[in-house]
C-alpha cells in the first residue's frame, strides 16, 4: 500500500534551494579562491602557505585544546551538581547560566581587561595588602581564560541536558547492585552523559579554534592564532583573498576533521548539537 | 556533600558573573574610564538614549534578530517536515549533512564564504555595493536554519504517523492536516527553534562583520568602540539589556514553575 | 507560541522607544562662509573616516555630522576605520560604497594610482582658499584634483612623568628593558616598522628588501620588550598609566594630556614620519554632490576650529591656524618653530612586491 504522507517532499525545496546558494556555493566560491592566483589561474601557492602559518595553526589548537578541558572539567561538576537540586532551582541556575548568552561577548570579554590589567582590579587589590603585582593580561593564559569564560555555558548547558535525563531508576539499580557513588559515576552517568560532553567539546572547540577577538584583547595582539591572520589577511585588500582562503579552508577542513573523530565515539546519526 | 557542591556552584557563577559586576559596577561611573571610578552617576544611561549610532545599532540588531528568526523558523519547519518524507535514506542524510556546516563550521569561514559569494553576486550584478541589510539578514538565516532544523526534527520524530494519516483518511487536506495536527505537537521544538534563532542572531559578531556593510549591528559598534577608548556607556547599554533579559527570563521562569505545579509535575 | 511572542513584543516594546529619542544636543548658532541649501536633503552620504577623528559633541564643542544633517537635511552615516589599510580593503572590495574617506598621504598615492578616486572640483569648494598653501599639491597628489587636505601631524613618544624621571631622546627606548612589559607599539605594519627604521637610520621607502629584513630583526627584538600592539586602545593604557611609554601621534598626546597631566611627549631625535590626512571621494560615491557640500562645510573655519580643538592635531587650515582664540594656537608640538621642527620623512607608496614583503616580515614579527 503506498504510504500517505502528509508533508510532501516539496516543503523542503525552498531549504534546499537556499542550502545550494547559500551553504554549498559559498564554499566552492572559497576552494575556487584558494585554489587560484589572481589572475584565476591554478596554483598550489596559497594552500602551500600552512607551512609559514603551522606556528599559529599550532598555538590554535593548542590554546583551544587547554580551553576547552579546563571548560570541560570545570563545567562537568558544575552539571553534575545542577541536576541534584530542585528542580525549581535547577531552572532558576539554568537561567542564570544562560543570561550571560544574551549579552554582548565582546563587551563581555572587554571588562576581564579591568580585571586583569597592572592597574587592574586584581593587581590592585595585591598591592593594596602588600603582594607584588603579577602579570596577567597579555598573556596566554589570560587568551585562554577568555575563551573558557565566554564558552563555558555552551559546555554546562548539553551535559546538564544529557544528565538531567538520566533515569534514576538505573542509579538505584546501580545501587542496589552495590556500586559505591564512585563506580556509579564512573560505569553509569559517565557513559550516559557522553554525548553531552561530545556536543559540548564540539560548541567550545570550534569558537575557540578560531577566535580572533579574545586574543586580540587579552593577548596584546602579540599573539597570532589563525583566526587574526585570516582577519588580518582579509583586511588587507582583495590581493590576499586567495592565500585567507585557503588558510579558512584547512581550519575549516582541520575542524572537520576533529569533529569526525568525535563523532566516533557518539552512535547519533544526526550528528547534531543537543541543547 | 550538598554544601560542597552548592558551593562549587557558587564559585562557577562567581566566575560567570564577575566581569559582568564589573560592568554593571562602571556604567555608574561618573568619570569617562572604565578602570578608575571617579563617583557614582546616571549621566551614561540618560546619555545613552541620544548616542545615535548606538540605538541605530540596537535598532538594526532587533530588526534583524526578529526577521531572521521568523524566516529560519518558517523554513526550516517546512525543511524538517520535508526531509522526513524522503524516501532514500542517502539524500536523507546528505540533506542533513549540508545542514550540518554552518553548524559544525567555524564562523569565520561561514562569515568570509558568504562575503566572497555577496561580492562576486555583486561584481556580476554591477551593483557598487554588495553588502547591506540583504546579505546580513541572509547570512543570519543561514546560520539559523541548522539550530531550527535541529530541534524541529526530533519532535516531528516523536510524533505518531497515524494522527497524521487519520486526519488524511477522515477528509482533511494535507495542509489542513498539517496545521491542525501536525503542528500542535511540534509547537515546543519550533519555539525553541525560534527562540534560540532570536539569541544566536542576537549576539552573532563574526559572521556580521564580514557580511554587513553599512548595515551595522550592535555587536559591530561594539567592536568598533573597543577598539577605542570603551567610555562606560556601552555598559550601561549592556547593563540595561541585561536587565530586560534578565526580568524577561525571571518571569518565563515563574510562569513555567507555576502551570508545572498545576500539572502536578514535580 | 504564545509565549514567544509575549517575549519578543515585549524585547521590542522595550527597546523601541529608546531609538525614537531625539535631543540632549543643542546645536551651535553656526556662522558659515559658504552657501547651503536643503536641496540633497533626504539623500544619505556615507562617511568613513579614522577613529576619533571628527569633533562629536563631547567637551562643549559641536557634533559636526549632527550640525551638518541639521543643516542640509543630508543623512549622514559615519562609520570609522583604524588603519589606512582596512579602508584600502573596504574600498576595494566592493562591499561597500562610500561617499568620503580620510586617508592618509601614501594611501591617497595609492588610491590614485589604482583609480579609486573621483576628482574633486576644488573650484566649486568655495572654502578651499583657506588651506594654506604649503600643504596644497604634495607629491601624493601634485595637481590638486583628488584631495583636499584635513590634518596634519607627526608620530612622537608619549611616556608617563610618574613612571620614567629621566628619559632618553630616542626611539630607543621602546627597546630599553627598563621599560619591560611597559612600552607599547603600533598594530600596524607601516607605523610599527618606521620605529626600527628610524632607529637604523633607514629610507622609510626603502625598496632594498634588505633593509626590511634589519627592521624585521629589530621589531622581533623589540616584541619580547613590549606589553602590547595597540591603536587607539592607547588612549586607555597611558592615561590609566597601564603603560608608561608609547609612540603615537602628536594630536593624539595632546587629547591624552587633558585627563592625565602626567604625561609627557617628545620628538626622537633620529627623526619622525609626518603625514598629511587628506578627504577624499571615493569612485565608488553614490552622492558626489552631496560629498562635496560636505567637504566644504568640514573647511568652514568654525567647523575645521572645533574639529582642531577636539581632534588635537594640526589644522593645515589658515582660519584655524591664525585663530588666536583657537585652543593650541602656537601649540610647540603641533606648530614647532623652524629651528625645532625635526627631521621629517613622508611615507609613500611602495610597489607591490615590497609591500608585501613587509606585510608577510609583519606577520613573521607576529607569530614570533
Amino acid at each position: 500500500m503506498k504510504r500517505k504522507s502528509f508533508g510532501s517532499r516539496l516543503v523542503a525545496s525552498p531549504y534546499i534551494v537556499w542550502a545550494a546558494i547559500f551553504i554549498i556555493v559559498p564554499l566552492l566560491i572559497m576552494v575556487y579562491f584558494a585554489f587560484t592566483d589572481q589572475s584565476g589561474s591554478f596554483t598550489l601557492a596559497n594552500i602551500s602557505m600552512i607551512g609559514k602559518y603551522k606556528k599559529a595553526f599550532g598555538l590554535s589548537i593548542l590554546y583551544a585544546a587547554c580551553a576547552t578541558v579546563i571548560t570541560l572539567l570545570l563545567a562537568y561538576p558544575m552539571a553534575y551538581c545542577m541536576t541534584k537540586m530542585k528542580i525549581s532551582s535547577q531552572r532558576m541556575i539554568l537561567v542564570i547560566v544562560m543570561l550571560p548568552m544574551w549579552m554582548n561577548f565582546l563587551i563581555r570579554t572587554y571588562s576581564w581587561i579591568t580585571i586583569l590589567a597592572n592597574t587592574g582590579l586584581i593587581n590592585t587589590f595585591l598591592q593594596k595588602i602588600g603582594l607584588n603585582p603579577v602579570q596577567l593580561i597579555n598573556t596566554p593564559g589570560a587568551v585562554i581564560l577568555g575563551m573558557v569564560y565566554d564558552f563555558i555555558p555552551y559546555m554546562i548547558l548539553p551535559i546538564y541536558t544529557v544528565m538531567s535525563k538520566i533515569d534514576n531508576s538505573l542509579l538505584e539499580a546501580a545501587s542496589d547492585l552495590g556500586s559505591n557513588s564512585f563506580s556509579k559515576l564512573r560505569r553509569v552517568i559517565l557513559p550516559l552523559s557522553l554525548p553531552g560532553v561530545i556536543s559540548g567539546i564540539t560548541m567550545v572547540f570550534v569558537p575557540s579554534v578560531s577566535t580572533f577577538y579574545i586574543s586580540q584583547k587579552l593577548g596584546g595582539n602579540k599573539t597570532l592564532l589563525i583566526g587574526d591572520a585570516i582577519e588580518f589577511l582579509f583586511n588587507h585588500g582583495p590581493d590576499y583573498y586567495n592565500v585567507a582562503s585557503a588558510l579558512s579552508l584547512v581550519l575549516m577542513a582541520m575542524i572537520l576533521i576533529c569533529m569526525a573523530i568525535m563523532n566516533r565515539f557518539t552512535d547519533s546519526d544526526e550528528g547534531g548539537v543537543i541543547i | 556533600m550538598k554544601v560542597l557542591s552548592r558551593l562549587y556552584v557558587a564559585l562557577i557563577l562567581l566566575f560567570l558573573y564577575a566581569p559582568v559586576a564589573v560592568m554593571i559596577f562602571f556604567s555608574f561611573n561618573s568619570g569617562s574610564s572604565v578602570w578608575v571610578f571617579s563617583g557614582f552617576s546616571l549621566d551614561w544611561y540618560n546619555g545613552l538614549f541620544h548616542d545615535e549610532t548606538l540605538m541605530e545599532a540596537l535598532k538594526h540588531t532587533v530588526i534583524i534578530a526578529f526577521l531572521s528568526a521568523i524566516i529560519s523558523t518558517v523554513i526550516g519547519t517546512a525543511a524538517a517536515v520535508g526531509i522526513l518524507a524522503f524516501r532514500k535514506r542517502v539524500s536523507k542524510k546528505m540533506m542533513m549533512s549540508a545542514t550540518n556546516i554552518p553548524m559544525m563550521n567555524a564562523d569565520i569561514v561561514t562569515g568570509i564564504s558568504l562575503m566572497l559569494l555577496f561580492i562576486f553576486f555583486g561584481k556580476l550584478l554591477g551593483l557598487k555595493e554588495s553588502l547591506g541589510f540583504i546579505t546580513v539578514l541572509i547570512a543570519h538565516i543561514t546560520f539559523n536554519l541548522p539550530y531550527v532544523i535541529l530541534s524541529v526534527m526530533p519532535k516531528l520524530k516523536q510524533t505518531d504517523p497515524n494522527l497524521a494519516e487519520a486526519a488524511l483518511d477522515l477528509g482533511c487536506t494535507p495542509v489542513k492536516a498539517f496545521f491542525k495536527v501536525v503542528l500542535p505537537s511540534i509547537s515546543s521544538g519550533i519555539f525553541t527553534g525560534a527562540i534560540m534563532a532570536f539569541t544566536l542572531s542576537l549576539d552573532d559578531f563574526v559572521i556580521s562583520y564580514f557580511t554587513c556593510g553599512h548595515y551595522q549591528t550592535l555587536p559591530i559598534v561594539i567592536y568598533n568602540m573597543t577598539k577605542k577608548t570603551v567610555t562606560p556607556d556601552v555598559y550601561a547599554l549592556s547593563t540595561l539589556i541585561f536587565i530586560v533579559v534578565f526580568v524577561l527570563l525571571v518571569l518565563y521562569n515563574v510562569i513555567q514553575n507555576k502551570s508545572d505545579k498545576r500539572r502536578g509535575v514535580r | 507560541m504564545k509565549k514567544l511572542l509575549v517575549l519578543v513584543l515585549s524585547i521590542i516594546i522595550l527597546t523601541m522607544p529608546l531609538s525614537g529619542c531625539e535631543g540632549g544636543y543643542e546645536y551651535f548658532e553656526l556662522e558659515l562662509l559658504g552657501e547651503y541649501t536643503k536641496e540633497l536633503a533626504g539623500t544619505q552620504l556615507n562617511v568613513y573616516n579614522w577613529g576619533e577623528y571628527i569633533s562629536d559633541g563631547n567637551y562643549d564643542l559641536m557634533n559636526v555630522n549632527k550640525e551638518f544633517e541639521k543643516l542640509t537635511g543630508i543623512k549622514v552615516n559615519y562609520t570609522t576605520f583604524e588603519s589606512n589599510e582596512t579602508m584600502y580593503s573596504q574600498l576595494k572590495s566592493g562591499g561597500v560604497s562610500y561617499d568620503i574617506v580620510i586617508p592618509s598621504d601614501y594611501m591617497i598615492e595609492r588610491l590614485i594610482k589604482e583609480k579609486m578616486l573621483k576628482k574633486i572640483d576644488t573650484g566649486a569648494l568655495s572654502n578651499y582658499k583657506l588651506i594654506d598653501d604649503s600643504y596644497k599639491g604634495l607629491y601624493f597628489d601634485k595637481t590638486e584634483e583628488y584631495s583636499v587636505p584635513f590634518n596634519v601631524g607627526m608620530v612622537g613618544i608619549i611616556y608617563n612623568t610618574k613612571h620614567i624621571k629621566d628619559i632618553e631622546h630616542s626611539w630607543n627606548v621602546l627597546w630599553d628593558s627598563k621599560y619591560k612589559n611597559m612600552s607599547l607599539n603600533f598594530n600596524n605594519p607601516r607605523d610599527a616598522f618606521m620605529t626600527a627604521q628610524m632607529l637604523l637610520g633607514q629610507d622609510l621607502n626603502s625598496t632594498n628588501k634588505s633593509d626590511w629584513d634589519k627592521a624585521a630583526k629589530l621589531l622581533k627584538k623589540q616584541k619580547a620588550n613590549l606589553q602590547s600592539y595597540v591603536m587607539d586602545e592607547v588612549y586607555g593604557k597611558m592615561e590609566t598609566g597601564e603603560a608608561s611609554v608609547a609612540p603615537y601621534y602628536a594630536g593624539d598626546f595632546l587629547t591624552m594630556y587633558e585627563t592625565n597631566e602626567d604625561l609627557a611627549f617628545f620628538y626622537p631625535e633620529e627623526g619622525t614620519n609626518i603625514f598629511v590626512d587628506s578627504i577624499c571621494i571615493p569612485d565608488s560615491s553614490q552622492n558626489y554632490e552631496a560629498a562635496l557640500i560636505y567637504i566644504n562645510f568640514l573647511l568652514e573655519p568654525q567647523v575645521a576650529l572645533h574639529n582642531a580643538e577636539y581632534i588635537g592635531y594640526a589644522s593645515p587650515n589658515t582660519a584655524v591656524i591664525n585663530n588666536e582664540e583657537y585652543y593650541y594656537y602656537g601649540n610647540e608640538i603641533l606648530y614647532p618653530k623652524q629651528e625645532d621642527m625635526p627631521t621629517v620623512q613622508y611615507y609613500h607608496d611602495i610597489d607591490e612586491e615590497i609591500r608585501k614583503y613587509y606585510e608577510e616580515l609583519w606577520l613573521d614579527i607576529k607569530l614570533y
